[in-house]
């Protein structure tokens, strides 16, 4: 399972995961699942459309994930963002149907591209993978405090200078970045299982920032590696484990958010305590 | 006359079959989908409506694995998966979407498990393609007045919920307070809303499903303050660009030598999502020119409440 | 239509002749006043005064149609470090996860970009800051589970923390119980006088804000009188400003402004007295 042309996979998957725990941190705190989802979809159009041209896949997929991120930033600048994000993304899929019905039909493909494929990274990918995976975290590395802000309290961001709307859109393109590496392998499907489940779970389990960044990190790692070995021998698609192993996460945490609750409740109902909250 | 006529209506046209059922079923899913879909963008829930479409996918999948009618697996599937969200999401907006994501990265992870079956053990090659991108010219006439059915009961969920859920929806405090249970009506909601997208997806396809949901009933929020005049104006938006969107698929056909057509969910998606955005122009609202505090629709739907 | 103006060194704020019309109505009409440093003002009006308004207009967020508004003598830029901002209405998700020092700690350089450095100090300032607001008891606590009062406290601290000249609250007081009014007012006064930092607030109730307020800035239908308490607090002040009869009654030590009778037009209705 670790050797030969599985050694990429691994490798690629790792970066995938840390990518996905750092990015999905933003998109669950942001509450911007819409949009997580919306644009590797936009990507995949952009995938369809490079076969279409006979160009690098790679190209199309960043080309229309990008699109798509500049399409929900624009337009959801005016009007309900939710009803923008929808309509952007449909425009999208519609775009790849176009593209497919122009091109010969590639069934096998589409598959791997909407729900990845283990076996389908090859070792000149591992490069442009890992530099596209360098650029988004550190793009969230720079951005970082005005993100918190921003994300936190947008009101004071904007008093401070930091604009909403230009957080919205940096936010979104590495958002795109991160797509758009990460749609070869686990699909652009699945990637989003990645950025919310993971980062959901990690948010109960701890209250410091960065810590719930790094968690998120770790149960994404545990997610892939999982989903990689079990597909492997069982030969049932990842896309299906990340997904299962996505909502596992998300379900323990909830389970252990609301344990901790009732504890606190439990302690808040001390008399001795009750008189020192305001 | 006549030149112009068979201009724009390509021989054949109004003869064919499957455009006789694409017309039909179009229209009725466009209308299921406006009444739906004012009350999806208003509650903010465009993505569990794109999200059903996806899960109600899963659900086809799953039916076609086990020899099961797709549209008990679609319909079906589509509520256990909106009573799924509802349950696990809150009332907050933001973690309601959330709850949406896990339900929907789950369902993708089983349709990549059944279609996988799917194709492994019967060999049925696009698979993929046929329920993902399904095509309106493909349905089978005798799913018509299934699909009718279907949409008559989404529709009458919300007739019989119309009120609480538009109370609910722009103030859950005031609907609280007369006795609204806000937990049954979102629950109902979700509940019309799958089946809305579940048929809408098995018969038109996923990608125009959620067009026809949230496109018109966007545009026509836009244009009226009225909920009742939304729902009117989404429909007439919704079957508009529904039918002129199969025109034009059909006349593609004929267009330049390669006689390749292009996909109808193309066009409509075209049409809706240029329509949004030329109502979204200055020149367009300066010419609706009504002040802020006389729209509550939209101005409830844009200002990001909670409901 | 300013009255006595204190006599100041450079003001830290000054708002000069500013109007404000948006959408063909005149939402601020020629408002004039200044803050000096250490100084508490309290901008007193009802809903739909035009009190918000007058803050983003001060803020930067919004631009006068007349007049200016100066910062350190500064015309306004967006990015003015100088003031301290607490919104009014944040909605803060309990799930976030973020604490109340890691909230204060974002107040001293959330604008930069890059990543957080040099802990040590910014932990130090930010114990400093917990200690100033006594929200020491809740700084490891989750920020969405702080009640009213604490997350008021929460908020002045991040705002604070940056030394800023100017403390900026959009209606500090609304939906606090009784107890908790009194701790921030109290907690604001001692930030003016200890912290040399002016403090500029929107009530639309004044009465708890006596004991600590230097100027109030009262609003009606975006016209203002400026001044102290004694000076503008009169029936025949508020009447002019108003437009129609109105009454000043002092019962307790707490200041009722009420219509008066006799015009039949109550049009525009004095701020609700407070119980009590």
């Amino acid at each position: 399972m670790f050797s030969g042309f599985m050694a990429n996979t691994w490798m690629v998957a790792t970066i995938v995961a840390v990518v996905a725990g750092v990015v999905g941190f933003f998109v669950v705190l942001r509450g911007s699942a819409f949009p997580a989802h919306a644009i590797p979809n936009g990507a995949f159009a952009g995938a369809a459309g490079a076969n279409l041209l006979g160009i690098n896949t790679l190209f199309g997929l960043g080309a229309l994930a990008l699109l798509a991120a500049f399409g929900i930033g624009r337009l959801g600048r005016r009007g309900r963002s939710d009803v923008s994000t929808a309509l952007a993304l449909v425009m999208m899929l519609a775009l790849g149907a176009l593209f497919l019905s122009r091109s010969t039909e590639y069934e096998p493909q589409i598959y791997s591209l909407l729900f990845g494929e283990v076996l389908g990274v090859s070792t000149n990918e591992i490069l442009p993978v890992a530099g596209l995976g360098l650029l988004s975290i550190a793009a969230v590395a720079c951005l970082y405090r005005p993100l918190m802000l921003s994300s936190i309290v947008p009101e004071i961001g904007e008093a401070k200078g930091v604009s909403a709307h230009w957080m919205e859109m940096a936010f979104l393109v590495v958002l795109a970045i991160a797509t758009t590496m990460t749609v070869p392998v686990v699909g652009a499907l699945l990637i989003f299982s990645l950025v919310i489940g993971p980062p959901a779970a990690a948010r109960s389990f701890t209250d410091r920032p960065l810590l719930a960044m790094g968690l998120s990190v770790v149960i994404a790692l545990i997610t892939v590696w999982s989903s990689i070995a079990i597909s492997y021998v069982s030969n049932w698609p990842i896309g299906f484990f990340v997904g299962a192993l996505g909502a596992l996460a998300f379900g323990i945490g909830r389970a252990w958010a609301a344990f901790r609750r009732t504890r606190s409740e439990r302690a808040e109902s001390d008399p001795a305590l009750v008189l020192q909250r305001v | 006359m006549h030149q112009l006529l068979t201009w724009v209506f390509e021989p054949g046209f109004f003869s064919s079959p499957p455009i006789h059922v694409a017309v039909v079923i179009g229209a009725a899913a466009a209308v299921v989908s406006a009444v739906v879909g004012v009350f999806t963008v208003l509650r903010g829930q465009s993505f569990a409506g794109h999200a059903l479409t996806d899960v109600s996918t899963a659900g086809g999948s799953g039916a076609v694995l086990l020899g099961v009618s797709p549209l008990l697996g679609f319909v079906g599937v589509g509520v256990a998966g909106a009573g799924v969200m509802d349950l696990i999401g809150v009332q907050r907006v933001r973690g309601r979407d959330l709850a949406t994501g896990i339900v929907l990265g789950a369902s993708t992870g089983l349709a990549a498990l059944f279609l996988y079956f799917d194709t492994t053990t019967r060999a049925t090659t696009g698979a993929t393609q046929q329920i993902l991108f399904g095509s309106i010219f493909t349905v089978d006439p005798t799913t018509v007045p299934v699909v009718v059915v279907f949409g008559v009961v989404s529709v009458g969920i919300m007739a019989a919920i119309y009120r609480p859920i538009l109370l609910a929806s722009v103030s859950p405090d005031i609907a609280a307070a007369r006795g609204v249970s806000l937990r049954v009506v979102g629950l109902l909601f979700m509940v019309a809303l799958a089946v809305a997208v579940g048929l809408s997806a098995l018969a038109i396809g996923a990608i125009l499903s959620t067009a026809l949901l949230v496109g018109p009933a966007a545009i026509a929020l836009r244009l009226t303050n009225r909920i009742a005049w939304a729902v009117v104006a989404a429909c007439v938006i919704g079957v508009g660009t529904t039918w002129i969107g199969v025109l034009l698929a059909y006349d593609s056909y004929y267009w330049g030598a390669k006689h390749t057509a292009i996909p109808v969910s193309f066009m409509v998606v075209a049409l809706i999502f240029l329509l949004y955005l030329a109502t979204g122009l200055p020149v367009f609202r300066a010419l609706l020119a009504r002040p802020a505090a006389a729209r509550p629709a939209m101005a409830v739907a844009e200002s990001g409440q909670e409901a | 239509m300013d009255m006595a103006r204190r006599e100041l060194d450079r003001p830290v704020l000054s708002v000069d002749g500013v109007s404000v019309s948006l959408a063909g109505r005149r939402i601020l009409d020629d408002v004039t006043f200044s803050v000096g440093s250490g100084q508490f003002t309290g901008v007193i009006g009802s809903n739909g005064a035009g009190k918000t308004t007058l803050l983003r207009a001060i803020l930067g967020l919004q631009r006068p149609t007349a007049g200016q508004v100066r910062v350190l003598g500064q015309p306004l830029s967006r990015k003015n470090r100088s003031i301290g901002y607490v919104p009014q209405k944040v909605l803060l998700d309990p799930d976030m996860p973020m604490r109340t020092r890691d909230l204060i700690a974002l107040g001293l350089d959330g604008h930069r970009f890059g990543m957080p450095l040099r802990w040590r100090s910014r932990t130090e300032a930010v114990d400093e800051m917990l200690q100033a607001v006594d929200a020491e008891r809740f700084a490891d606590a989750r920020i969405g589970h702080l009640s009213g009062g604490e997350q008021q406290r929460a908020l002045i601290a991040h705002a604070l923390i940056s030394r800023p000249q100017l403390l900026l609250l959009d209606e500090p007081l609304a939906n606090l119980d009784l107890r908790s009014t009194q701790e921030i007012v109290e907690l604001l006064g001692r930030i003016a006088t200890e912290q040399h930092v002016a403090v500029l607030l929107t009530a639309h109730e004044m009465n708890p804000l006596l004991p600590v307020m230097d100027q109030i800035v009262y609003i009606a239908d975006g016209r203002a009188v400026s001044g102290t308490t004694e000076e503008v607090i009169r029936g025949d002040v508020l009447s002019q400003l108003y437009g129609h009869h109105v009454d000043v009654l002092h019962v307790h030590g707490r200041i009722l402004v009420v219509a008066g009778h006799g015009t039949g037009d109550d049009r525009v209705p004095a701020p609700d007295p407070m119980a009590g």
